[in-house]
Parts: C-alpha cells; structure tokens; sequence
C-alpha cells in the first residue's frame, strides 16, 4: 500500500477584511463591492513561498512517525529564487538529510497535484514529503487580489501508516491558457472568467475525471469528497452535477474566508478533506492548469487515530484581523512607500560569511556542550558557561522545536522596520539557551516579560538592490 | 603584584568644544576646538607633545580610519598617534592609552583626544550601520533606545516594579541633567523640561520615550597628561590627578548564559569594583562626591547608581526621587547635563566627563561648582545591556 501518511498546512495569520479592499478600490471597479465581503488570507511582510512552506511541513512533520525521508519536493508558482533550488532551504530549514533528493516543481496550478502524483507513482520505500505554498501578486484592485489568499500544505506519501490510500491518477496536458505570467512579469494576465468556466473547466476536467474512475473502477456517486480548486465560487457545484458527484462532496475553496492559494490549493483542501474522512471513504483531488491532474484516494482505518498537529482546521482558525489596506499594499510591494533614511542602510548578504554560519541562520542549530551540558546558541569555539569555557567541547543542537520565554522585550519605533514598531528581546530557551531576537507576529498589548515563545523560520530582510533576501528565525508569542 | 594607576598620572590640561549640531563644523574644526583650549590650559608647546591616543567611535560618518585625521588637523610634529574605538567608551580608552604611555615612563607628555561628527548622517539618532558580516545575519536590527529598553523591562521584571513607578523615576533623571544642562554653556542642550514632558513624550522604543534619551551630538574633547613631577615643575598647583583607570568587557556571557537576568550591567558592576580597588576606596557612597555616568537612556543611569553601589540593588528609583543624585543631593550625578544635554558625541564623551571632573576639582566649574569634592567618577557604557564594554576611571586631587 502507497499513500498520504502525514498531512499539514499553513495559513498566515493575517486576514485582509475584503471590505477595505473594496473601500479602497470600489471608485474605479464598482463590481468589487458584491466581492467586498468576509476576508483572505495574506502574509506578513517576512513571510513568502518558502516560510509559509516550511511552517506546513513542520506541521506535517510533527505528526510523522518515522521523519526518514527520501524525498522532498516543493510546488509553486511564486518562489522567491528562480535560480537558487527553494526545496534546499526548506530542507537546510528542516534540518533534513542531505541525501533527501530536493526538487522545486513550478510554472502551474496544478505544480502541486503532479507533483503528488509523482510521489504516489514512484512507489519510494521511504516517505517524501511535498510541500505546496503559494504567495501570488495580484495587482491593486483586481478581482483576483479579492478572490485569492496566500497559505501552504505539506504531505508526506510513503508505504507505512498510510492514512489515504493512493488508487488511481489521471492528468490531461492541455495548454489552455486561462492566464499566464511571462518572465518578465510581476502578475498574471488572465482570461474572461465564463469562458475559462466554459471551454476550461466544464470541458477538460470532467473528460480526465471521467478516465480516472472508469480505470479505477469507482463510481462518481463514490466520491465523498471531491477538491476542485478554484476561486469560481459556482463552478465545482456545476462540475459535480455534471460529473454525478454528491453536491456535498464539494470541499469548500474557502474563497470567502481565506482565498486560494494557487499550486497550494489542492493540497490545502486534501488536508481539509482528509480532516472530514471517515476510513473507506473516497477523495478524489484534482488540480486545473494547462490540462488537469486528477487523483483518487481511499481513507483508512489509520486515520482514526491520526493526530494531526494544527492542520487545516487550525490553520484557518488561527488568525489576525487586518482591516488597512495600506499596509496589505506595502507588505506586496504595490505601493512605494517611503521607508527613511535608516530603510536605506545596505542590506547586502557576504555570501561566504553567510555560508559559514548557515546551520545557525538557516537550521537554528547551536551548542550542547559535552562536559557540562550546556546548550547554547550561537554556538562559538569555546562553551559559554563562566564555570566552563571548554574548547571545541559542542554536539549540534536544534532549536526550531524549543519553546522559550521573553526576559526582556522592546517596541523599538525608531529602527527600521517593514511593520515598525519592530518587537525584540532577549529571549530564554526552555533548554537554559539564550538569545536576542526579532519577535512576529505581535499584536499590541500581548507581549511581556515572562510570555511564552515559539521558533519560526521568517524573512529578516531584503537586499533589493541585489534581490536578495536573508532568512532567520524569529520568536512568535504563544497563546 | 600591580600597583595599579593611581597618583601616577596627574592632567596638565583638557579642552572641550561646544557640544550640539555644529553643523558649520568638521571634525578638524571640532579638535582644534577642544586642542586649542587644552594646550592654552596646559602651557606648554604643542611640540612637547611626545605621543598621543585619538578616539573616534564611528568611521562611517566621522574622520575615516587611522590616526591621520589627529595628526593633520593639529598638525603633529610626526609623533606616534593611536588610533582607539572601543564604541562608546571610546574616550576614555583614548585617555587610558595617553596615562599607562606616561606612567609606563615611555613619554612624558601625552594627549588624548576624543571627536565624534554625528549631524551628517541626515537623520536623528545614531547612524544606522553594519555590525559585522555575521552579526547582522541574526541580530536584530536594533537600535539603541531598542537596546536600552531592555534593560527597564529586565529592571521592572527583576524587581516587580510598577510600570508607572519606574518611568517616573527615569523622568526624574531626565529632569535633573535638563535643569543641570541649564548652568553648562558647552552644554548641546540648556532647556528644562518638567516631569509631565518626560512622562508624556512618544515612546522612542518603550518604555523609553523621547526625553529618556540622550542627546546625539557633534563636539570633541581632550586632555594632555603628564607626571606629577614635571606638572610641579611646569609651576602646576592643585593637581588632578588619576585614581583608577578600569575596562570591563563582555564575553558573551550576558547573551547567552542564563546566569545574567537582564536587570543590571555586569560590566559596571566588575570595572567599577576593580576601580575602587585600585583607588583604594571601600565606602563607594561616602567617597565619590560626584560621578558622571554614561545616562545614554534615563534607565541606564538609573540602574548604573546600583551597580557603582551608590544605591541599593532594587533601591535606586527610590533614590533617585528622593534627589540624592540631583545637583544638591548628596552625591550629584551629571552636574554638567550627562549626555542627557552635554551631549554624546560618542568618541569625544569619556573626555568630556573626565573634563567637568578636572574643572570642578579646580574649582572652575562656574555655575554648577560643587563644593567638598573628595572624588569624581566616570563611567562609559558602549555597546548594549546584553554585550558592552565598560570603562571607569577616577579622578580626584593629587595626594
């Protein structure tokens, strides 16, 4: 048996109040206010493609027997290198193995459902694990920054513990170009929604939907839980009637609360199908963009006692109310902002000092020494205890799962910062570690001395003059 | 075992420029300043000059690397020149090179000069700068008023504090170096503020707000140093001499060893303990009759009173409201505005408080003299709470 046999997701935790991008856009596009309700999911400012990926496979991870991987692969459209592999930094970030064979699968909608089907399909004794995240720009005002939201998910597909059984899959590659975003664009180009309704969906998905079960023998009236992702709110209503599929199949898109998250949408609504199963039942996934991949899965008995760490419920539970639209603009880089004269300082990455300390800044890892125990980070020659000080005396110890407590903490309003005031502290480790760093994730009034913390991969900045940008981890108060 | 400094250094003269926003002035103009006056107060021939130390805190925005700019501006007849930067205990480490070359019998006749240029960076506050290829791949990007706050969060945790009781103590020292400021004519800032200014003012970085910090200032500083032997035979009387020259340096211990809690500088604490040893003082309250501590935030000269032990651990704002630091308390503190409102032009400011010692020892100290002196303290803090670099030195008549 093949399958799904760990899942996770992310959404940021911001949520854009559709109602301020209505206010803000309504006088040139009066058709936004019949959109202009509920909200969407957008990222931070130091969020993109690969936190927001990292966070979903840690999630995933955390519920995983067996973290043995073989493989990792990452689907999106919108990572943040083109040349510089992003699966890599999800693997350093993840403190994976070298060996797990990385692979950044890109250029469509469905970059995440091909890329589950090659998982499924390569009958691997190990798990991999696949990663989808998506952070798509949409220009200011556009029915498409109202109708989609940024978020992640993560599975793992191996031979133990399987949760879904793999059945069949089926993939038509069409070119149908719905929309498209050349190299030298910022944003997607698209076509009149009723014909991509029409000549797109209505036509090429039923005729791969159709293949598929009729190769696996199923039944449309089988399905119990159909993913079609797409910000069409009617269309996988239409497509169900068409196909034979129960009406309340459907996995809800979430276009009103959260948006969809392009390549990561299948996955995000695999993992909420997977939250909704009931061992026997049938999911069918698919995913539409140039041709359409369709894959069906059967739950087992093993999800019964499945414990998924936050998962699609809890990841579109945990949310922040955002209602300026200013500042979802300038996190997107649609407006440019003056950021003053301390904004301007060189932000450069040596990328050879980089190199050097790549397990502290991108795998978290500092010091446990041999001869007294001490954990610290960063980790220097000698150990850092007064009562110590040995040389070359420290093992590699992660600190990406650690919990920690703020000591002392600032509002700092007069450095730069991308959502100033920027939040900082000392923060001691649960493992007796200390360190001085950024906190996200901060709403006024929640943090103080003595509040628990939690470790995040983030952006800590960017280099635009050589579009470039640094990761680090930062504390994130716990409830 | 080392006998330590004291006695051996005695200062022959000091010099020190107006503090403020020179806009009119480089850093050449601003040594000259301090120079001039500091060679006319000495009385010897700038020829004499055997050696000197120069202190300059940030090269980005003040003279460039190296000892030139010392040796050009005052025009220095080739003699060896140091180039010192220890961040803000810059000058007075610039003043320890100057007092070991004459103690050491190496030179007779040494100058320290400390200059900082900070009003062209175009914006308020210190430059924003690098701190290292690695250090700012997982440092925060923080400021200085960033850092300092820290310590009024780690302070008030410590000792379970009332917010609004310790911002009303850090108002108080606020207050005090503003009304002191008035009486300095070098001074960068000469106004009063009340107490509701202090208390209401914007945070800059909470609890820090505007008035809780020091002023950022172009100005230099200087002082030539010598024997107390050939200052006696230059005609010199009422000596003032050096008591204590101490450096205390972190080495990573306070950020990352759960032994420190935030709440106090270790640094201070273990330079200022060596200095009195060194000064031979056992009773810190009694025998310092003034001290000028590094009050770059309100909070860190609230705490520093604890760790010189011229407070009790957890006692200070108590103190400090009581007014035993204020110009008629019992041990006055910044009687020349602090950095508060003398200024901090950070290479230039160790010899700026070593500066007012020196005048008021010599009972030239105008407005803001002060009377039964038996020693005077300096304390520069560069750097931050968690990782700085501490210097004290102590200065009192020679004797």
């Amino acid at each position: 048996m093949i399958g799904i046999t760990a899942y996770g997701a992310y959404y940021p935790r911001g949520r854009l109040s559709k109602k301020a991008i209505g206010d803000a856009n309504a006088w040139f596009d009066a058709g936004l206010t019949a959109l202009a309700k509920g909200e969407r999911a957008f990222c931070n400012w130091d969020e993109d493609s690969i936190t927001m990926g990292i966070e979903a496979a840690q999630d995933c991870l955390r519920s995983l027997q067996s973290p043995d991987l073989c493989t990792l692969y990452f689907a999106s459209t919108t990572f943040p290198f083109l040349d510089r592999q992003n699966s890599v930094v999800v693997s350093e970030a993840l403190n994976l193995d070298s060996g797990v064979r990385t692979m950044d699968i890109a250029a469509s909608q469905r970059a995440g459902t091909s890329a589950l089907i090659a998982l499924l399909e390569a009958g691997h004794s190990k798990p991999g694990l696949l990663v989808a995240s998506e952070h798509r720009k949409a220009k200011a005002g556009s029915r498409s920054e109202m109708l989609w939201g940024d978020g992640a998910a993560a599975v793992t597909v191996g031979p133990d513990n399987v949760l879904a059984e793999f059945i069949a899959a089926e993939t038509a590659a069409v070119d149908f170009v719905d929309h498209y975003r050349g190299e030298d664009s910022s944003f997607d180009y698209d076509w009149e929604e009723r014909w991509i309704r029409d000549e797109g969906f209505m036509k090429i998905v039923p005729s791969v939907i159709d293949s598929l079960l009729s190769k696996a023998n199923v039944k449309a009236s089988d399905i119990a839980h159909f993913v079609i992702p797409t910000e069409q709110v009617r269309t996988p209503a239409a497509l169900a009637k068409k196909l034979g599929i129960a009406a309340d199949a459907i996995i809800d898109n979430g276009v009103a609360l959260l948006g969809v998250a392009g390549a990561a949408q299948p996955l995000l609504l695999l993992v909420s199908a997977l939250e909704k199963a009931s061992p026997g039942e049938i999911i069918l996934i698919t995913g539409f963009g140039q041709g359409c991949d369709a894959i069906l899965l059967r739950a087992t008995q093993a999800l019964n006692t499945y414990q998924p760490a936050r998962g699609y419920s809890g990841a579109a539970g945990d949310r922040r109310e955002e209602t300026n639209y200013n500042k979802f603009m300038s996190f997107n880089n649609l407006v440019q902002r003056d950021i003053g004269k301390r904004g301007e300082a060189d932000k450069q990455t040596f990328l050879s000092g980089y190199n050097r300390r790549k397990d502290l800044l991108t795998g978290f890892i500092g010091g446990k020494c041999r001869k007294c125990g001490t954990v610290q980070i960063p980790r220097e020659k000698y150990c850092v205890n007064p009562d110590c000080h040995a040389l070359d005396s420290q093992d590699d110890h992660q600190f990406s799962a650690e919990m920690g407590t703020v000591k002392t903490w600032t509002a700092d309003r007069l450095t730069f910062d991308w959502n100033p005031p920027a939040y900082f502290g000392m923060v001691q480790f649960d493992n007796g570690a200390k360190l001085m760093m950024d906190f996200t994730e901060v709403e006024e009034g929640n943090i103080d001395s003595g509040s628990k913390v939690s470790f995040h991969f983030r952006i800590k900045q960017f280099d635009t003059q050589r579009g470039f940008r640094k990761y680090f981890w930062k504390a994130v108060i716990s409830e | 075992m080392a006998e330590g400094i004291k006695d051996k250094v005695v200062i022959l003269g000091m010099g020190c420029s107006k503090f403020g926003e020179r806009w009119e002035s480089s850093p050449s103009d601003l040594m000259v300043e301090a120079f001039e006056e500091c060679i006319a107060d000495a009385g010897i021939e700038k020829d004499q000059i055997e050696a000197a130390w120069f202190g300059a805190g940030i090269d980005s925005f003040n003279v460039g690397a190296s000892a030139m700019p010392l040796s050009i501006a005052l025009r220095l007849n080739y003699i060896p020149v140091t180039k010192v930067e220890n961040m803000c205990a810059t000058g007075t480490e610039a003043f320890r090179g100057a007092v070991y070359a004459v103690a050491s019998g190496a030179c007779d006749i040494a100058l320290a000069l400390g200059v900082e240029k900070l009003k062209d960076t175009g914006y308020g506050g210190l430059p924003q700068r690098s701190r290292g290829v690695e250090n700012d791949m997982y440092w925060p990007n923080l400021s200085a008023p960033g850092a300092f706050a820290q310590l009024a969060t780690g302070y008030q945790a410590k000792h379970k504090l009332n917010k609004h009781d310790l911002k009303r103590a850090m108002a108080h020292v606020s207050v005090k170096s503003h009304a002191n400021g008035t009486k300095n004519p070098k001074a960068h800032l000469q106004r009063e503020i009340t107490h509701e200014q202090a208390m209401n003012a914007p945070f800059i970085a909470e609890p820090i707000g505007l008035f809780d910090c020091c002023g950022v200032s172009d100005g230099s500083a200087c002082a030539i140093v010598t024997t107390p032997e050939i200052a006696k035979s230059l005609g010199k009387e009422n000596l003032v001499s050096v008591k204590a020259l101490q450096l205390a340096v972190s080495n990573g211990t306070e950020a990352s060893h759960e032994s420190w809690d935030g709440s106090y500088l270790k640094t201070t604490r273990i330079a200022s303990q060596r200095a009195y040893n060194e000064a031979g003082i056992k009773n810190p309250k009694k025998e310092i009759s003034m001290t000028e501590v590094h009050d770059c935030f309100s909070i860190t000269e609230l705490v520093t009173m604890e760790d010189l032990q011229l407070a009790e651990e957890g006692k200070a704002i108590k103190d400090v409201l009581d007014g035993t630091f204020d110009a008629d308390g019992s041990n006055p503190c910044q009687i020349d505005g602090g950095l508060k409102c003398f200024g901090h032009p950070i290479g230039a400011s160790g010899l700026r408080m070593i500066y007012e010692n020196y005048l008021q020892f010599q009972g030239r100290a105008g407005a803001r003299q002060l009377t039964d002196l038996r020693l005077g303290l300096n304390h520069n803090l560069g750097g931050f709470p968690h990782q700085n670099i501490c210097s004290i030195s102590i200065i009192g008549p020679y004797g």
